[in-house]
């Protein structure tokens, strides 16, 4: 029932005395950029598999049902028949990119999950694009389904489909750095879902509604949504001689949004990592 | 024999150098604003620590004491309000971006883990710590067989249960052989099976490889018996650091006597009205701590009189870390003995 009263040595022999510590130690090297990208990606892909296959079908169905809806109204053919798939193919990108990342950084953040990323030598840069490169990857098959039946409900054609391969890129970058900006951001995780999903409701609306008929200030609304661009770009690309520079141009203004937003959304990490 | 808090300065007897070395640290968390208002919270009120080259160093204290507030501060994660952390030489507040490269951290959250197998959680965890894939992946297999994971490598840690989760976030810790870990509240929810086995990892990095290790635990058994010493902390501040056996011997001569009444106390015996003015009470037990002489007397007359008729069960217990923290003037109830 007594207790020893000898304190207990302290294991580890040799050094004598607790003088201060030797200037510096050595520091394990920091992760590099791409390959720590390469990690999140890699990471985030296998992630998404398994938790939001579903939620990419919602996705697809959703823009394949608004197409279906429009059908009736937009002829098969016109101007408004490109802008109507555009807009529903760019959608699926809106959604998952735009809207679950905003999500998904929401919920690390309230979660205490960027503590998890901030305790490793790794660049935010590298979680924020590896993260967003996931989730835009991740839309590519709905992006083509959604465009293909597209295309063969509005007798489009079906040429110029591998512009995808640069739209679903460029617009995921700018929406997703806007999505994981969101998620990162707002004060509270429920507001990181409310406005991941305004965002997406955005797109939507500006995105498919032919330009023409809209009232000015939601006009520049519509100019100030990056997703707009994708879908005018995509768009272009149905006509019988598409004009390659505006796709261009409109791509160009894709990219350089995306800069901005994920740069944007990589200081957001910073500042909601380390406080 | 005990120097109480001054070992931690490291008197002769100390062996290891200071590697970690905290000094006046204070942390306040703002008073809400809007509907959830409160007062502010000061959760580190003035910390001192002296960590040495190869120990195995707990923080103890009941929830809400403001170990985890230290541990974050410790690690780069939160800016502290005030004083300052030095760990092998690197000023942490200056350079918060350098405990990522010191350090292996367990967190209390597994959230951006959760939905990563058990095996790409660890292989992801050594890349981010700047492992080749190749060596990512070998430490990787060490490391589950180690903890012997490897048969449930390939599930998703949210279909683990709790221990098992804990344990997979453990072996993502161990990714990358930092030589200081931290770990707080590691073997949550773990079977005892598991728990032997965050032990002997723990101690074979120290013993193989000079590692050292700073443990928040509010469970006492485990602090007596796998930390060499230990920072008792109570409300931000710490009130006792040392050995846990030395800190015991603070309390050495007492013990703890409980008294479980059948029913109703027999308070018309002048005897047990006396004892339960100086009794913790908890329904129908009774918790005293007291000279062990004294218990023995009290023992004899409750047994012996009139009350023993009253009484259901009783226990003398030698002190344990909780009372050693009762003693210094611990007020929260929230420590654990499990
Ligand atoms: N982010 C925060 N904002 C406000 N108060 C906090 C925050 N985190 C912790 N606290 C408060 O600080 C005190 C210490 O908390 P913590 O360090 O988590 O304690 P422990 O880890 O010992 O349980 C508690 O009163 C807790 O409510
Ligand atoms: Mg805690």
């Amino acid at each position: 029932m007594s207790v020893v009263s000898v304190p207990q040595p302290v294991p580890l022999a040799g050094a004598a005395g607790a003088e201060p510590a030797p200037p510096a130690g050595p520091l394990a090297p920091r992760a590099r950029l791409f390959p720590a990208l390469g990690a999140v990606y890699t990471a985030q892909l296998s992630r998404a598999r398994v938790a939001r296959i579903p939620l990419l079908f919602v996705a697809t169905f959703q823009s394949v049902g608004i197409m279906v809806l429009m059908r009736g109204v937009v002829g098969a053919g016109s101007g408004a028949a490109r802008a109507v798939v555009s807009g529903s193919s760019v959608l699926v990108v809106a959604f998952v990119a735009l809207n679950l990342l905003a999500q998904y950084f929401g919920q690390l953040r309230a979660a205490g999950g960027l503590d998890t990323y901030a305790t490793l030598p790794v660049p935010p840069a590298s979680v924020v694009l590896g993260a967003a490169a996931a989730y835009a990857s991740f839309t590519v098959p709905g992006t083509f389904v959604t465009a293909i039946a597209g295309c063969a409900l509005f007798h489009l054609p079906f040429a110029n489909l591998w512009v995808l391969l640069a739209v679903v890129p460029l617009a995921g970058a700018a929406l997703s750095g806007l999505g994981a900006a969101l998620g990162l951001l707002a004060p509270r995780q429920e507001l990181a879902t409310l406005a991941g999903q305004l965002g997406m409701s955005a797109a939507l609306l500006l995105g498919i509604v032919p330009p023409g008929n809209l009232p000015a200030p939601i006009g520049w609304l519509r100019d100030l949504m990056p997703s707009t661009y994708g879908v005018q770009a995509f768009a272009a690309t149905f006509a019988p001689h598409p004009d390659w520079t505006g796709v261009l141009a409109d791509l160009s203004v894709c990219a350089g949004v995306g800069v901005v937003s994920l740069g944007l959304a990589t200081w957001a990490f910073r500042r909601a990592a380390y406080r | 024999m005990s120097t109480g808090t001054q070992a931690s300065d490291g008197g002769p007897g100390a062996a290891g150098a200071t590697v970690w070395r905290v000094r006046g640290l204070v942390k306040t968390y703002p008073a809400g604003r809007g509907r959830r208002a409160g007062a502010a919270v000061r959760a580190n009120d003035g910390i001192d620590l002296d960590i040495r080259a190869g120990e195995i160093f707990g923080l103890l204290g009941p929830n809400g004491a403001g170990k985890s507030t230290l541990v974050r501060q410790l690690t780069g994660l939160l800016r502290p309000d005030a004083g300052r952390v030095e760990l092998y030489g690197h000023d942490l507040v200056a350079h918060p971006d350098r405990a990522a490269r010191l350090i292996g951290y367990l967190g209390q959250e597994s959230s951006a883990l959760d939905e990563l197998t058990v095996a790409l959680a660890a292989e992801t965890t050594g890349r981010l710590r700047g492992l080749s894939s190749r060596a990512a992946r070998a430490e990787r297999d060490d490391v589950l067989d180690e903890l012997a994971l490897t048969p449930i490598a390939d599930r998703p840690l949210k279909r683990l249960s709790g221990g098992q989760r804990r344990l997979a976030c453990f072996a993502a810790t161990l990714v990358g052989d930092r030589r200081m870990l931290v770990l707080d509240e590691p073997t949550t929810g773990m079977d005892p099976v598991a728990r032997r086995a965050v032990w002997a990892a723990v101690d074979r990095r120290r013993r193989e490889r000079a590692a050292t290790a700073l443990i928040v635990t509010h469970n006492v058994i485990e602090a007596e018996t796998v930390l060499d010493r230990v920072a008792v902390i109570d409300q931000g501040r710490i009130i006792a650091s040392d050995t846990p056996s030395a800190l015991k011997a603070s309390v050495e001569g007492e013990v703890r006597l409980d008294l479980v009444w059948r029913d109703q106390p027999p308070l018309e015996i002048p005897e047990v009205a006396a004892l339960r003015d100086r009794a913790e009470l908890a329904g129908r037990r009774w918790t005293l701590r007291l000279p062990q002489q004294r218990a023995r007397e009290i023992v004899a007359s409750v047994t012996g009189g009139p009350a023993f008729a009253a009484l259901d069960d009783f226990t003398l217990a030698a002190p344990s870390l909780e009372d050693v923290y009762l003693a210094l003037g611990g007020r929260e109830k929230g420590l654990v003995k499990a």
